[in-house]
């Protein structure tokens, strides 16, 4: 499991009086778990004993997998999740957005670098499909965003 | 018209587009041609339909009469809505809905990549978070082009014919509605007129690569203007809010 904090989506903590402010940012713009997300966080504020509290949602700065922490991305690869493989780049010039394909990602269960991308798109937005040419297995790669 | 006014129309113009293009797509979600296209398909139309939300919600602020995007998506009649009229056509097969999402998918690259310089903060932050997740848009329906134009015979001809049937409708990408000026002064928006010419440049690269040809004929429908969409849109509504307007306090 990787945790809100390790994917960079607490963005600030901050006490104003006895209130306690949780900023949080989606990931992507239609993530589905956000609201899971925000209950868990609660949850988890709750827990240790705070009652007054709010979540804040920031959309700026926007969030990045640049903001995945070493043992967040330690923990997908754990999952066989393959972390992203460099680092996000806000705006490109369209005509480089076909010719990126240069990255190399290496499998999360052999070590592999022989990888191809099967789609852009895997189980959730924030994953593209991918399949190891050396163990043959099937993987999600977490993309730079 | 203020500044204000203008920016309304010109975000509902931009969540509507989103908001349509999001339902069309999901509505092949366990229909797609392949598990892995259905999946990325769906996935797309999420990403639409969260920038919508995001849109949609500055526009209800923006307007300042209690509008949250709920009540925009759900009751609002088709006259009402700003979308493009590209994005409410009919998914066909899989050749129209790639040509649609192709066509589309570089004006919204090219437009947020514009907007994210937005003079409005609001704005350039929405358009700041949705300009990543539209290049993966844009890797996608540009490969797609490209797979199946330089595909089989049939994939080809079929490619072209729905390029060439979706062309009708990009004249609109680059026209302005009412107001549009003032945005432009204020640095709000950029002139649409002027993302013309990198996508045409893009589109015919890709189109090229696709060994097609890019479609040569008037683009005639527009509804910037006129106010006016496609006989598609009201059946659409009638699908998306049918169930909120039988049920409109209804909870989950």
């Amino acid at each position: 499991m990787i945790s809100v904090v390790d994917l960079g989506i607490i963005r600030d903590i901050a006490w104003d009086g006895d209130e306690l402010t949780v900023v949080i940012t989606p990931t992507y713009s239609g993530c589905p778990a956000i609201q899971v997300i925000e209950e868990s966080i609660s949850d988890a504020v709750r827990d240790l004993g705070v009652e007054n509290f709010r979540l804040e949602t920031r959309l700026s700065p926007a969030w990045t997998t640049d903001w995945l922490s070493e043992r967040g991305r330690e923990r997908l690869r754990d999952y066989g999740i393959a972390p992203p493989a460099c680092r996000a780049e806000q705006v490109i010039d369209i005509s480089r957005i076909m010719r990126r394909r240069e990255k190399t990602i290496t499998c999360p269960h052999c070590g592999s670098s022989a990888t191809e991308p099967v789609s852009q798109f895997g189980s959730t937005p924030c994953k593209a499909l991918y399949r190891c040419q050396a163990c043959l297995e099937p993987f999600d790669y977490f993309k730079e965003h | 018209m203020t500044v204000s006014e203008a920016t309304f129309d010109f975000i509902l113009h931009l969540g509507d587009s989103c908001l349509i293009l999001g339902q069309r797509l999901s509505a092949l979600c366990g229909h797609g041609p392949s598990l892995e296209e259905d999946i990325a398909t769906t996935n797309v139309a999420l990403d639409l339909v969260g920038q919508a939300q995001n849109w949609l919600a500055y526009a209800g602020a923006l307007e300042g009469k209690g509008r949250d995007p709920d009540s925009l998506a759900y009751f609002r009649d088709a006259h009402q809505f700003r979308n493009l009229v590209l994005v409410e056509q009919p998914n066909g097969h899989f050749g129209d809905t790639m040509a649609r999402q192709f066509y589309f998918d570089v004006w919204h690259y090219l437009l947020l990549a514009q907007l994210i310089e937005s003079s409005d903060q609001a704005v350039a932050d929405i358009a700041g978070k949705s300009i990543k997740e539209v290049r993966y848009h844009v890797e996608r329906s540009c490969d797609w082009v490209v797979r199946l134009g330089d595909g089989t015979s049939e994939s080809h001809e079929k490619m072209q014919a729905a390029l060439e049937r979706q062309w009708e409708y990009v004249g609109e990408l680059f026209e302005a509605g009412p107001g549009h000026a003032l945005l432009v002064e204020a640095g709000v928006a950029p002139e649409l007129s002027a993302l013309q010419e990198a996508w045409s440049r893009h589109v015919g690269e890709v189109i090229a690569d696709a060994t097609l040809a890019m479609p040569d004929k008037p683009q005639s429908r527009s509804g910037i203007a006129s106010g006016q969409h496609s006989e598609h849109l009201s059946y659409l509504l009638a699908e998306m809010q049918g169930l909120r307007r039988a049920h409109p306090n209804a909870e989950w």
